[in-house]
Order: C-alpha cells, then sequence, then structure tokens
C-alpha cells in the first residue's frame, strides 16, 4: 500500500500568492495514497527538510512529493533529506508549482486547479518509482592536460603536486605557449620567459609529470574514471635520450639560409631545418623539420648527423603511438591571433610594417630577431613613430567577429609604454574604441602609459592605412574632438583578435565537446561551472574556452585542476542511476539506439550460449557515459530500453493521471 | 598611322564561334561628355568578336542624383531597364560604373525586398510584361569581368600587336565598381585587380598606387567642382609620386572629373598635373592595334598622345 | 548647440523611428566608432562628419541633422557602408536624410547641391535619357552663374562630347505617366524605403 506524503511550500509569496497552498494541501490529503499532507512556508529551508524527515519516520512514508519550485533548485536538497531519513532518495519527486504555475499565472482560481492537478499527477508517477542506487564507477588517478601553453603547465603542476601523475601533450617541440614569445607580462612588466621558464623547467623535473612534445591527441575512448587515449609523438628525428642540447646542428644546418620562417618568431625571422624553437625550450631538444630539411627533400646532405657529438640524429625515427589511461582530461589549447588579410582596408597583410601584436613582441624582446631594437621589418630603419591600432577584428560584426577579445587594450598600453622606455623621442598613437582595463592595478597601468609615457590615445577606428614615400598612413578620426587625424608612421601594430588554436573542431570531436559559432569550447554553465564541461571527466582551462590573460588561465588552470583533484579524492565516482537499462531478453540487436545516442554510451555485447557460440549480439549501455537523455529509449522500436525512474509506468500513470 | 585594323573575327573565326553577345546599355553619359568611352568600347568589342545589341529605348538609370533625393524613383528607373534587357534574352552588359551600380543594386533589392518587389509590382506598364523574377535573374556583366573571364586574358595577350612598353599605368577604379560590395560582388573593394591584369596583359607596367578606390568627388563636379578639385589633386598626386605617367579608368564621371577638371585643380594647386587619363577600353584597343581615331582618343583634354606614342612605336615581334 | 537636450523628449524618439523605417536601419548599432568618417573623402568639407550625424539621430536632433551641409557634400561614394563594422549602410540614411531634408524644404544649406540633384532627376523624368548640355545651362542660370565653366563648355563641344540634341526615347509619355505615380506614392505616408537590412525574403 502506497504512503505518500505531500509537502506543499509557500516559497515566501512566489508561491502562496498565486496559489491557495492550503487549499492544495486539504485537497491532496483526501487523494487515494497519500498518507500525510502538510504546508510550510520555506520547505528547502532546515525547518522545513526536518518536517519531511521527520513525516517518513512517523508517517511510515513509501514516497515523497514535494510540491515547490523547479528540481533544477533542490531535487538534490530534497533527495539528500529523503536518504538522511531512510527514504531512498530516488523515491522522492518534485512537482513544480512555481515556474510551472504560479510564476506564469495569474487567476488564483486557475492556478490553484492547476496545482492540484500537477500535484497529483507526481503522485500517481511516485507510487510507481523504485528504489535505485548510485552507480560507482573506478578511477584511474592519472590526469591528462592538453596544452603546454601557461594554463596547461599550471594544471599539470596543480595536480603533480597533489601527488598524482600528469600526462602533458604539446603539439609544438616546447612548452611554453604564447606566454614564451612576450617579451613583458602587464601590469607588473615582468619578463615573460623570466617568470615562465621556471615553471617549465618544474614540469620538466617533476617526477610525475610525463612531458610529451611534438605530440598530438590522436583518439579518445572510454568515459569519465576511465579514458584510453591515443597519443602520437611525432618522429623529432632526433633521440631524446642522447641529444645533450648543444645546438650545434641548428648553427650548421645549411637550410638556415633557405628563408624558412620562423613559427617561435611570427615571421619576422628564419630558422634552419633542424631547429630548438628558442633557447630556453623544455625540453631543450631539436626537431627536424621534414617538410623543409634538405635531406628528406632530395636525399643529400645529413650535415647535423655528421657534426652531432651526441651521435642522436636518427632520420629513421617513425611516429610512436602512446596509449594512456587516464581517469580525466584537462583540455588548455589556447588561442591564435586572427589573420590581417580579411581587413583589406589595412594593407590586407601585404605591408611588412603593418605588424601584429606578438610580432612587436618579438620585437620588443631581447632575444628576439633584432635583439630588441625597433627596427622596421622592411628596411631595418630606427622605429620613431608607431600607431597601435585596437580593435583589428573584434568587435567587428562586419568581419564576423562580434566579441571582444579582453586582453588588447591592455597590451597595447604596455606596448606603448615599453617603445616609450625604449625610444625615448618616439611618439606612440593609440586609435581605440574604449578602454577595457578591469582587472587588479589594470586602470592604473592605461593611465600611466598615457600621463606618464606621454602615448597619445586617439578615439576612433582607423578607416584605412596605406604606404607612402616609405611611411604608413594612418587615416583616422577623434570622434571625441570630431576632428580628422592623420598620422605618418614608421611602423604600425594591429591588435588583431584572439581565436581558438587551429584544430579546435577536430579535438571536440574526439572529446565530445561542443563549442560555439567562434570555435571557443564550451562550458558547463557560464557562471557557476565555467571550467566544466558537459562531458563528465574532461575540463577546460585558458583562452581555449574564452579570450583571457595570464592571470585568469593561472586561475582557471587551477580551477580545473582542483576539480580533477576532487574527482580523484574519492575512492570511486558516483554517477546517477537515472541511466538507460536494455533488456537482453528482447533486444533484436537493430542498434537503432547507438545511433542516436548523443554520449556514445551504447555498446555491444555479444551473448554467447554455454558451449561459447554467439547467439546475437545485443546493445549494452555503458554506465559511465550514459547522461540518462533517453533518447536510445524512445527510439527502440521493440521497447526495450528503459530509462531508470522514468521508467513508461511511471510517465504514464502521470500522463493518465492530468487526463482523468 | 596603320590601316584599319581588321576585325580579329576574320583573323580568327574561334572568336565568333564563341557568341560572346550581351545586351547593351551604355548609359547617357556615353554619347555626351563620356562620347570616347563609347567609340572605344564598340571598337574593341567589335574587333574581339563580341556581340552588342543596344537595349531599344532604355532610359537613364539614375546614377547618383535619383537615389540621392528620391526612394521609388531609382528602383523604377532601374527596374524598367531590367525589363527592357530580359526581353533580348542576352546577359546585360555596360560599361558605365554607375549604370552598373545602380543596375545590380536594382537587381539586389528586387530579390532582397519583398516590399521592393511589391512596389514595383505596382506600377502597370513599368515592366513591360517582364516578371519580377525575369528581372533579378539577369546577369547584369561589366566590359572589365567580359574580358577577364568570358573572353580570356589569355587570349587577349595573344591578340596584342603593340605592348605598351613604356605605359607605367595606375589603375583608378573608384568607388561604384566596387562598393558596396555585397552588391556589387566585384573584385576585392579595397584592392581590385581586374584592371590592372587586363592592362598589365597588354604590356604595360601596372603602377602599385594607394588610390585606386578613393573617391574624386563624383557628381559634385555639377555643382562643388571645387571639392573636386581637392580629391583630383590628391588622386592625380598620388598617381604621380608612384611614377605613373597615365591614369586608366573604368568610369565616365571619374574621366570627367580627373581630365576635364583637371585643370581646376591645377589651378587651385598651383600644379600642373599634366596626367593624361585614359579608358581601358582605349589602351586595350592600342595595344591590340585599333587607330587611335576609332577610339577617340583626340577627345581628351588632357592630351594622351604623347605618352602612348612611345607604346605604338614598338609592335610586338 | 548650446540649447540642452531634453533627453525625455517625446520627439526625439519620433525622429529616430522615422528615420529607422525609411532607411530600414538600426540606428543603434552605431557604436560611435568614428571608421566612417575617418575613411569620408569628403569629410574635410562636411560641418558634421558622418559619425557625428549618426549620434545626432540617436539623439533625436531633427534640426541639426536635416539642415545640415553634410548630406549635400556626401558625395555617396559607399565608403562608409563598406567598412562599418556594425553593418550600418550610413550611404543610404545619407539618401533619406537627403529625401525627408527636400519634404521640409530645407534646401538652402548647399543650394548649389541641392538645385543640380534635383535638375538632374528632373531631366531624367523630361527626357528619359540625360541631355546633359540642356542639364548644365538649365543649373547654371537657376544658379545665377550662367558662364561657370563656359570654357570647358566650348572645349567639349568642340571635340563633339556635347551633342546638339536630346535623344529620344519611345514610350517616354507612358512612362511620364508611371513617374507621376511613383511622386504620389513617394509622397504618401506610409511610405517605406527598404535597405538591405529589412525584410529580406
Amino acid at each position: 500500500m502506497p504512503r505518500i506524503g505531500v509537502f506543499v511550500c509557500h516559497c515566501g509569496v512566489n508561491i502562496a500568492a498565486t496559489v491557495d497552498v492550503e487549499r492544495v494541501r486539504d485537497e491532496l490529503a483526501k487523494h487515494p495514497g497519500v498518507a500525510y499532507s502538510v504546508d510550510y512556508r520555506y520547505m528547502c529551508s532546515d525547518p522545513g527538510q526536518n518536517i519531511i524527515k521527520e513525516a517518513i519516520k512517523e508517517h511510515r512514508l513509501t514516497g515523497v512529493v514535494v510540491a515547490a519550485c523547479s528540481p533544477s533548485m533542490h531535487e538534490v536538497t530534497f533527495r539528500s533529506a529523503c536518504a538522511s531519513a531512510g527514504l531512498n532518495p530516488y523515491l522522492c519527486e518534485m512537482a513544480n508549482i512555481r515556474e510551472h504555475c504560479s510564476w506564469v499565472h495569474q487567476d488564483r482560481e486557475e492556478a490553484t486547479k492547476k496545482a492540484i492537478e500537477l500535484i497529483r499527477m507526481v503522485v500517481e508517477r511516485v507510487k510507481r518509482n523504485e528504489e535505485l542506487f548510485p552507480i560507482h564507477i573506478d578511477v584511474t588517478k592519472r590526469a591528462l592536460v592538453i596544452g603546454g601553453g601557461i594554463a596547461g603547465i599550471q594544471a599539470a603542476l596543480d595536480i603533480a603536486d597533489a601527488g598524482y601523475e600528469v600526462v602533458l601533450v604539446e603539439r609544438e617541440p616546447s612548452i611554453g605557449g604564447h606566454m614564451a614569445q612576450l617579451s613583458e607580462t602587464f601590469p607588473t612588466l615582468d619578463c615573460s620567459q623570466c617568470i615562465l621558464t621556471p615553471k617549465m623547467v618544474q614540469v620538466r623535473q617533476h617526477p610525475r609529470i610525463k612531458l610529451l612534445t611534438y605530440s598530438v591527441v590522436e583518439e579518445v575512448s572510454g568515459y569519465v574514471g576511465n579514458f584510453v587515449v591515443t597519443i602520437r609523438k611525432k618522429a623529432r628525428s632526433v633521440r631524446e635520450d642522447l641529444c645533450t642540447g648543444c645546438g650545434i646542428c641548428t648553427q650548421r644546418c645549411p637550410a638556415r639560409r633557405d628563408g624558412i620562417p620562423s613559427e617561435f618568431e611570427r615571421g619576422l625571422a628564419t630558422r634552419p631545418a633542424i631547429y630548438i624553437p628558442f633557447p630556453q625550450a623544455v625540453p631543450n631538444v631539436p626537431v627536424i623539420d621534414r617538410e623543409h630539411c634538405r635531406y628528406f627533400l632530395t636525399g643529400r646532405c645529413r650535415v647535423c648527423e655528421q657534426v652531432c657529438p651526441a651521435k642522436a640524429i636518427d632520420y629513421e625515427q617513425q611516429d610512436e603511438l602512446i596509449t594512456e589511461n587516464v581517469g580525466a582530461i584537462v583540455v588548455a589549447t589556447g588561442y591564435e591571433l586572427i589573420s590581417p588579410s580579411i581587413y583589406g582596408e589595412y594593407g590586407g597583410g601585404r605591408f611588412k610594417d603593418v605588424i601584429d601584436g606578438l610580432q612587436f613582441e618579438r620585437l620588443l624582446s631581447a632575444s628576439g630577431p633584432t635583439g630588441g631594437r625597433l627596427v622596421r621589418p622592411s628596411d631595418g630603419k630606427e622605429v620613431k613613430v608607431v600607431a597601435f591600432i585596437a580593435c583589428v577584428g573584434s568587435r567587428d560584426r562586419a568581419k564576423g567577429i562580434p566579441y571582444c577579445s579582453k586582453i588588447c587594450c591592455m597590451y597595447i598600453a604596455k606596448h606603448a609604454l615599453l617603445f616609450k622606455h625604449r625610444v625615448h623621442d618616439g611618439e606612440a598613437y593609440v586609435f581605440y574604441m574604449d578602454i577595457r582595463a578591469g582587472g587588479k592595478g589594470y586602470d592604473e597601468f592605461v593611465r600611466r602609459a598615457i600621463e606618464e609615457e606621454g602615448a597619445c590615445y586617439i578615439r576612433g577606428r582607423v578607416s584605412r592605412i596605406y604606404e607612402s614615400n616609405g611611411k604608413l598612413i594612418v587615416c583616422g578620426m577623434d570622434t571625441l574632438s570630431g576632428k580628422l587625424v592623420e598620422v605618418e608612421a614608421d611602423l604600425v601594430v594591429l591588435a588583431t583578435a584572439m581565436r581558438p588554436s587551429d584544430g579546435f573542431d577536430e579535438l571536440a570531436r574526439k572529446l565530445r565537446l561542443t563549442y560555439d559559432e567562434h570555435g571557443f569550447f564550451s562550458e558547463a554553465h557560464p557562471k557557476l561551472r565555467p571550467v566544466e564541461t558537459n562531458t563528465a571527466g574532461v575540463f577546460l582551462a585558458g583562452a581555449c574556452q574564452a579570450p583571457k590573460d595570464i592571470p585568469e588561465s593561472v586561475a582557471q588552470a587551477s580551477a580545473a585542476a582542483a576539480k580533477v583533484l576532487s574527482l580523484f579524492g574519492m575512492p570511486r565516482i558516483e554517477r546517477e542511476p537515472t541511466i538507460a537499462e536494455v533488456n537482453e531478453m528482447t533486444c533484436t540487436g537493430c542498434f537503432d539506439c547507438e545511433r542516436v545516442c548523443p554520449y556514445n554510451a551504447i555498446e555491444r555485447k555479444e551473448i554467447k550460449d554455454r558451449r561459447g557460440n554467439i547467439i546475437k549480439v545485443v546493445a549494452s549501455v555503458n554506465p559511465g557515459l550514459c547522461e540518462g537523455c533517453g533518447a536510445c529509449a524512445g527510439t527502440c522500436r521493440n521497447k526495450s530500453i528503459t530509462l531508470k525512474g522514468f521508467n513508461d509506468e511511471q510517465v504514464f500513470a502521470q500522463l493518465v493521471s492530468a487526463s482523468v | 598611322m596603320e590601316a584599319k585594323a581588321q576585325s580579329t573575327a576574320d583573323a580568327h573565326p574561334e572568336d565568333a564561334e564563341r557568341k560572346l553577345e550581351f545586351a547593351y546599355y551604355p548609359g547617357c553619359s556615353l554619347s555626351g561628355t563620356a562620347v570616347e568611352y563609347g567609340i572605344s568600347t564598340k571598337a574593341l568589342c567589335n574587333h574581339l568578336g563580341i556581340k552588342l545589341e543596344e537595349i531599344p529605348d532604355w532610359i537613364c538609370c539614375g546614377a547618383t542624383p535619383a537615389h540621392a533625393i528620391r526612394t521609388l524613383f531609382p528602383l523604377a528607373l532601374g527596374a524598367r531597364n531590367l525589363a527592357l534587357a530580359a526581353k533580348l534574352d542576352k546577359p546585360l552588359l555596360t560599361v558605365c560604373a554607375a549604370c552598373f551600380n545602380r543596375l545590380k543594386w536594382t537587381a539586389y533589392e528586387l530579390k532582397h525586398n519583398r516590399e521592393a518587389r511589391e512596389k514595383i509590382s505596382q506600377l502597370p506598364g513599368l515592366l513591360d510584361g517582364q516578371t519580377v523574377e525575369r528581372l533579378y535573374e539577369l546577369q547584369i556583366l561589366h566590359l572589365l569581368t567580359v574580358l577577364r573571364e568570358l573572353y580570356g586574358i589569355e587570349r587577349l595577350s595573344e591578340r596584342v600587336r603593340y605592348p605598351l612598353k613604356g605605359l607605367r599605368v595606375a589603375c583608378y577604379y573608384g568607388c561604384l565598381l566596387v562598393r558596396p560590395p555585397k552588391v556589387m560582388q566585384f573584385d576585392d573593394p579595397e584592392n581590385p585587380r581586374v584592371m590592372d591584369e587586363l592592362i598589365s596583359a597588354v604590356g604595360a607596367e601596372v603602377v602599385d598606387w594607394a588610390f585606386k578606390t578613393e573617391c574624386c568627388g563624383a557628381s559634385l563636379a555639377l555643382s562643388r567642382s571645387d571639392l573636386v578639385a581637392e580629391r583630383v589633386h590628391r588622386i592625380l598626386s598620388d598617381a604621380k609620386s608612384r611614377g605613373a605617367n597615365i591614369i586608366c579608368v573604368a568610369c565616365p564621371l571619374c574621366h570627367v572629373n580627373l581630365d576635364v577638371y583637371q585643370i581646376d585643380a591645377n589651378a587651385k594647386f598651383g600644379y600642373e598635373h599634366d596626367m593624361p587619363i585614359a579608358y581601358f577600353t582605349q589602351l586595350i584597343g592600342i595595344a591590340l592595334g585599333i587607330p587611335a581615331q576609332e577610339l577617340g582618343l583626340e577627345k581628351h583634354m588632357v592630351d594622351p598622345m604623347k605618352v602612348l606614342k612611345n607604346a605604338l612605336a614598338q609592335k610586338q615581334t | 548647440m548650446s540649447d540642452v537636450v531634453r533627453l525625455t523628449d517625446a520627439k526625439l524618439k519620433e525622429f529616430v523611428t522615422e528615420v529607422e523605417r525609411l532607411s530600414g536601419q538600426k540606428v543603434s548599432q552605431c557604436y560611435q566608432c568614428g571608421k566612417c568618417s575617418a575613411g569620408c573623402p569628403m569629410a574635410f568639407a562636411m560641418d558634421i562628419d558622418p559619425a557625428r550625424i549618426m549620434r545626432l539621430i540617436q539623439l533625436g536632433q531633427r534640426e541639426d541633422v536635416l539642415r545640415s551641409r553634410t548630406i549635400w557634400i556626401c558625395a555617396a561614394c559607399q565608403t562608409c557602408t563598406t567598412r562599418c563594422p556594425q553593418e550600418v549602410e550610413i550611404a543610404h540614411v545619407m539618401d533619406v536624410l537627403r529625401s525627408m531634408a527636400l519634404k521640409a524644404g530645407y534646401t538652402e544649406a548647399e543650394r548649389e547641391i541641392t538645385e543640380a540633384l534635383s535638375q538632374f532627376v528632373e531631366n531624367i523624368e523630361r527626357r528619359g535619357r540625360v541631355f546633359e548640355p540642356e542639364l548644365a545651362i538649365r543649373l547654371n542660370i537657376a544658379l545665377g552663374r550662367p558662364f561657370k565653366d563656359f570654357g570647358k563648355g566650348i572645349k567639349l563641344f568642340m571635340r563633339g562630347k556635347l551633342p546638339m540634341l536630346p535623344e529620344r526615347v519611345r514610350g517616354l509619355k507612358e512612362l511620364r505617366g508611371i513617374w507621376e505615380m511613383v511622386r504620389k506614392l513617394e509622397l504618401s505616408e506610409g511610405e517605406r524605403h527598404g535597405g538591405e537590412g529589412t525584410k529580406h525574403s
């Protein structure tokens, strides 16, 4: 005999102002199977929960219906309360008489009738609920971090320092990301490499971090706590175990005269075919770029092999496929800057002296292609007048990039400031639309650039830039004064928009992640769950989620690490039992369910007879992946799949009650 | 000068087989201030076996003034012309940049704007029996595109008899050929190259310069020629500073402003620009061997013959 | 310029609504970046630069906008529309402002330009194709400068670039009847001229 308890919440005036809660309570008390019906001002409060707990014991309730707000608010609250009173939490359901009733209706009579109806429906359903128990999953307490920029490095260190093994995969030959290319960072003007390289070395030396550089993630299978990842370690053509990092090969490589553009120097310098991207690279082992190496192209050369004192060159080296078992994955794949080719009005990339922010960092950098001298890429002449253009791509609906890239206002101020430090008689002009400087010490930093360093800030977008007599003519507008302005600049630096790194779509497919229209990976909730994704066990850190600066990336990386650690901190993971279940007797093995499952949670299971012959292959739900969406249950032609907690009996009881 | 050149349609019968036939929309200025543009267009097309059938009873496209002060009138003008062209059942070809712009705009409006279609349908007799769909399905082409895409640059360069050596040409596109890009869909609006490629193909040196699409002042010539003088001065100065000795245009109004109003620019700034302005049809025509008189080159205010004589002295071997 | 603008005045919003309705553009999209003004070839001669015109529209300043010289100095070169990051068709807004100014009778800001444009259009209506010599002469007389560019005129005539007679267009009478209808439709209140931003179907 069912003994259902009905608990009607006033929710202050949210429900009670529209719904006659006392009448509802009284009507439900009369409903067959209801053993106890009560109302209270705030059911979710401690006293409210106590009412439920005591009622369960006193009235020997077999089920609980809390008529209140949306389950997404307090289902967990009330289920925990029931559990602590000894009632299986899945015998507790909520009837939403707030979002579905009092908040959307005004007529008191109608709303009250509807509330009564809604609660009756849930009572009928709960009568048919079964006890369910959480699913426990073992966790492999190892993490994978994809991306070795500052975010990936921070996440890897945090997880490894807590005592767990981390595999850090980076597709470039060295970790460090874009931060390694910066000269100084705002607002402290720390030398970027000086603060970054200690962390890079820590990664290298950490006993629990397995560093795989020049490597990419090939495939990912499995589920939270039990991922199987295949990593392709691309062939460097150099034996990492033998190489001493002396660098002689890079100095003697004849292809250094072949004009191969250096990726690290953003095209402002060339590099040899066998190269170390920058002096502080981790690992300090060169890589042979087989697409430009003379030996690989023509079969002749092998100079590096001859000069290498450690005999570390290995032209026969092949890509290696490495399999790793991990329990959690942190995605920290970072950003890239858009190409200025979409801005025909700024030269479309044709003008050598119109560069982007990262290229300017290389010019500023003491270890850069000009040794920190500010000279023009075109003719090497000194730069005396520089124009910085903000919002090149960002906040430009016409170019398809409506968002703000967040960091540019700050790094432009930094660039203007550093330029004035280097070139005392230089002139810096900044063309901006708005100044976004919301961080700690940020606004003061921008004011410093203007008030102390004398950078001239012009509020207005630049219409076009053209070359004339060896100078760049920047045609702008100062909207604040209403004056048309023009600058004859030696150098123009465009603050181009940030976009996600190449390959985000492929990685998303492999990890079953979603991304927005611009390619930034989607967080589970923009406000309250910024580092989780909708794929259990996969977390985000850094600019791959949205444009952000270094402090935010580091903070987010530590947050992602914390999430990983909370996953590893429990002996096993508990997952919601409201998942699908296949009736293997009736399943015909058509696998329509497999086709519609968005989580790849349907597996194939062989049913064998006693002699080991396969009788049939049926569908089987992987409890670690299933998120209980019910698509399979709806698709299955002969109703062989049920969704626990939402089986046909429950749902139909609810519907039939409504129609009576 | 050479005897009248034969139509290459005779010398190259395969040209005629290509059947490049168009409904020709000359526009008002081609019988007036841009008469040499009309003459040279006809001569060039005739030479290349491109058949132009002038649309009977075409009317003014409205150019800038119509859309500048009226709202429905410019659409009606455009619709009328498209309807008349549609009757000929051939793609429409024009050489005037403003006409090209207005006709394409009309087609775009009719295609994308339901209200525009409704309004036009309310004017009985305007479309002369054509449906509105027929209007915006009509292909509207500029001769520059026809020469590069349909006739072919390779073929064109093969027909060259006098490669224009010694000519340093600044190709000036002006505004209406390329803007707004959503409507015109004609080359890169910031750095177009179609004219440069054609002029290059006939042997001239094409100069890279910064005022390719900078406005000349357009229809302000009628009322505020002082403002036009200002713009013309800037354009000519930049061309000259890049070493250009001739400017090539594809728009009658640009030609008038740069050629006829050059003396205004000279006077205002105290500077003798002495920069000849030629239509691309004239330059290509010269290169192909069409005599200068058949291209109207004597009609310009700033004499182009000085610069062209050098080129003409060198024949392709 | 010295008057205080009472932002709650309903007339301000009326002007915004009218401009938006006639142009099909959402004026609030303009975030005043100034790129249009920076690239405008005629901005040097304007009293109010294009970005500021857009701002004045946003603030409902009908008189400032419709009495400006700017809307007439605009050469309709479309550079602003092409480069606007917020996809506002500024050149089209200028078209609309001009017809609004004419309707309001504001023709004195740049009388020569207004007259030239009006005469050009009248010439089309009357002749079908523009008869340039007639246009030039009528304009010069209307503006009281009968001998402007007379030297040019002679030279053009000598080169055969000024025809003596207008070209004949068949069906002109019927067309004139249609132009009457067009004028009437334009004058009626419900007239809407959509830009590329409205009602795409």
